[in-house]
């Protein structure tokens, strides 16, 4: 185990971590309601929509990252248990887990990518093709971001250190919002493209 | 209300800074970063000046040969005499530096970031990295911007609006709509993630790190300000980053979301279909109009701040002008559609954005009969700082009045393209900004750096540039009316030429009124140096920047958080201190 003096001296209470969660909530959410007005508005402005099937492999993702929230909160759950330096490990085993399952929703949305560009379908080719690349592109760009924040959670639980529960319960938060928006975004492409 | 506590637990946030690099360059401490932020707007509002200097020396002598200028750009400018697209380019630079990195940076990240934590009782902002980011992300949009005049195409044309599909076609629209539109894109994309990571900061860390005592109720009115802009900024830049996304998807990557089919622009089909410019303009507007209170609400936070400190007197019904930051920030978000009153708006939703826009008028004239309600019978200290305030009441009324008409579509479709509405938002948006900017600049300035600035020459700068501005933009009022239409280079026809006049008398105005400005400088950069040396509350205020000392330690104060016991508006109750009672104080 690494020596406790040797963490970052930098110090992040627990509260504001997750205050600064739901603030990142807000903004992202804001985000993607604007390109979802936009979408919209484009589908309205010309008869230039064309029709395509999502490729079935998102819904294979789905379940992926939904998964990945589950195994996120047995590892919250572990974390919580009365002696959490016996089951420190087991938490942390199960974080890999989580993040194993977003780094395979990851490269299942580029398998999507990979499979619309052989069918034709590229961002120039429809608006709607460009709306499905765009929504997938940002969705994944912020996972990512989850993805840094779980390894920073990881490392955290791992050492025990600091605030460990508090800083992965921002963490979670940020990822299950990740796994809502997801839903929400595939059911938008369900009913829009 | 709940009241959090800073413990001493929390302490240190973070390791002081042992080199050089750390310390000023890349630097997690709050106040070093507002410092940073202020000097980038500095940079910007020289640059941005500047430019308003040529434009303006064209429009009163469109001959004119300017020195150097063809070296700045041989096509833009052959011989020195700037081309109608030239023209074009330095006002969209203009209005995009000063919006963008001079309006916005200042008031709100600058000041806020330096005096935010402070005031809350906070060691630094709950994210310091985030922080420091912040300002990196923000510097290096701006030097993406800056490189559009260094590239062969030049600068952009297409207005700080950027409109499509002006702005989405590329090169074939003009000098400057290649690389230079590209990089304008992605300046201001850059510049949005920059206040995001601003105002996650500063929303969190007043909610967070007050220290404690601090309730919401005992917040200092600028802080309020700071954490109500940092709200509208959330929406606002979230809806302006994937628009600029989606644009500079549009030029490099031959989407169609703002570019129209069968659109034939120099000779040329332009290869996209259906796209609709109108989307850019809604998704614009949305950040739009609320940017003009990022620009303007925290200039409301500083003068309701500083004006009762000179005053001697308590803010005149401070739940009031909270309620009214409030109101105005909501109602923000429900003006936009009044900028394109001429798109061809249906008129019945040409009625439903005229409303608001009428109402919002009046929590921001509840504000200002606050501030007079303020000074009615006080007796004010006519430092500097003060004076700057009462000329921010002035021109933000001057301004304001003019936005009464402007609010009515039937009025606006005659004024919108002309000089009104320049005279109008540079007025309201722009030098009322710009005084609150002094005006905190020097309040501040003694907790800044340790030292006082000198009153002489402040109150020089003040009167000379408060005439100044009036002789610039009050004659642009009856340029407007007279039919003189905006982002004309010259108005050199028959009909026009009989205000040219007026046109050099506005020119004259404006090189007078920025060589002002020189005095402002000699005054900041001596007073850094040789100022006399500041003591802790030099102006006798009640708020916490000024419970430790001038410059604050690293660690704000000292490693012992304040505890505060009272708002921030017990002037004229005497007590130990004298005829102000300090929050601190029990």
């Amino acid at each position: 185990m690494i020596p406790m003096r040797s963490l970052p001296v930098e110090r992040v209470s627990p509260a504001p971590a997750r205050t600064g969660v739901w603030v990142a909530v807000l903004a992202i959410s804001m985000t993607f309601a604007a390109i979802t007005s936009a979408m919209v508005a484009r589908a309205g402005a010309a008869l230039d929509w064309q029709p395509f099937r999502l490729p079935a492999v998102l819904y294979v993702n789905t379940v992926l990252l939904m998964l990945s929230s589950g195994t996120l909160e047995s590892a919250r759950s572990r974390l919580a248990q009365p002696e959490p330096r016996a089951i420190g490990g087991t938490a942390a085993h199960w974080l890999l887990v989580t993040l194993g399952l977003g780094l395979l929703f990851i490269a299942g949305q580029l398998l999507a990518w990979r499979a619309l560009a052989r069918q034709g379908w590229f961002l120039s080719t429809a608006p709607n093709s460009a709306f499905f690349y765009l929504f997938t592109a940002l969705h994944g760009l912020h996972l990512l971001g989850g993805v840094a924040a779980l390894v920073y959670a990881w490392r955290r639980v791992r050492m025990l250190g600091p605030a460990a529960a508090d800083t992965l319960g921002a963490a979670a938060l940020y990822w299950h919002f990740m796994t809502c928006l997801w839903v929400c975004v595939l059911l938008l492409l369900t009913i829009r493209l | 209300m709940t009241q959090h506590v800073a413990t001493p637990a929390a302490a240190p946030h973070h390791a002081p800074p042992q080199t050089f690099l750390r310390k000023y360059v890349f630097s997690v401490d709050h106040k070093v970063i507002g410092k940073q932020y202020l000097g980038l707007a500095l940079v910007a509002v020289c640059t941005g000046m500047f430019l308003s200097w040529l434009m303006r020396l064209h429009l009163a002598y469109p001959e004119i040969a300017i020195p150097g200028l063809s070296r700045l750009s041989p096509n833009g400018a052959p011989g020195g005499v700037m081309t109608p697209e030239y023209y074009l380019s330095l006002m969209t630079m203009h209005g995009t530096i000063m919006v963008f990195f001079v309006l916005t940076t200042a008031p709100f990240a600058g000041f806020g970031n330096f005096a935010l934590p402070l005031q809350v009782g906070a060691e630094d902002m709950a994210f310091p990295r985030i922080n420091m980011m912040s300002f990196w992300v923000t510097f290096v949009a701006f030097v993406v911007l800056i490189a559009a005049f260094f590239i062969p195409d030049g600068p952009p044309l297409s207005g700080w609006t950027a409109y499509a599909p002006l702005s989405a076609v590329g090169k074939d629209a003009g000098p400057g709509q290649g690389g230079g539109q590209t990089l304008w894109a992605v300046s201001i994309a850059l510049f949005c993630v920059g206040q995001l990571l601003g105002a996650l900061n500063f929303i969190t860390t007043t909610l967070d790190l007050r220290t404690k005592g601090m309730s919401l109720a005992r917040l200092p009115y600028a802080t309020w300000a700071w954490f109500i802009t940092s709200v509208i900024g959330l929406i606002a830049f979230s809806v302006l980053l994937p628009a600029c996304i989606l644009l500079i998807l549009d030029r490099v990557a031959g989407t169609s979301f703002f570019i129209p089919a069968g659109l034939v622009i120099s000779d040329r089909l332009q290869p996209h279909s259906g796209g609709s410019p109108l989307l850019w303009q809604h998704l614009f507007w949305f950040f739009g109009h609320p940017e003009v209170y990022i620009a303007i609400l925290p200039g409301f936070g500083i003068i309701s701040q500083v004006l009762p400190a000179f005053a001697r007197k308590p803010l005149l019904g401070p739940r009031v002008f909270i309620a009214c930051l409030a109101a105005i920030g909501l109602l923000s978000y429900t003006v936009w559609g009044h900028h394109m009153f001429l798109s061809g708006m249906n008129p019945f939703s040409a009625t439903l954005f005229s409303v608001p826009t009428l109402i919002i008028t009046i929590p921001a004239t509840i504000v200002t009969l606050l501030w007079i309600g303020t000074v009615y019978g006080a007796k004010l200290r006519f430092t500097t700082a003060a004076l700057f305030c009462l000329g921010f009441a002035s021109v933000f009324v001057s301004g304001g009045i003019s936005g009464f008409f402007l609010a009515q579509p039937s009025i606006d479709v005659y004024l919108h393209g002309t000089y009104f509405v320049v005279a109008h938002f540079h007025f309201v948006m722009g030098v009322a900004a710009m005084f609150g900017i002094f005006a905190g600049t020097y309040y501040w300035f003694p907790k800044m750096f340790g030292r006082m600035m000198n009153e002489t020459l402040g109150k020089v700068h003040f009167v000379l540039t408060f005439i100044g501005v009036y002789c610039i933009f009050m004659p642009m009022h009856y340029l407007g009316l007279h039919g003189d239409v905006r982002r004309y280079s010259a108005f050199t026809d028959e009909y026009m030429k009989g205000d040219m006049p007026l046109h050099r008398f506005i020119t004259v105005a404006a090189l007078f009124t920025g060589a002002v400005q020189l005095i402002f400088f000699v005054n900041l950069i001596y007073s850094r140096f040789k100022g006399p040396k500041a003591t802790d509350n030099p102006w006798q205020s009640t708020t916490l920047e000024w419970a430790t000392t001038s410059p604050p330690p690293f660690d704000n104060f000292g490693g012992h958080p304040p505890v505060v016991y009272r708002g921030p508006n017990d002037y004229g109750t005497p007590s130990a201190a004298g005829d102000y009672t300090p929050q601190t104080t029990p």
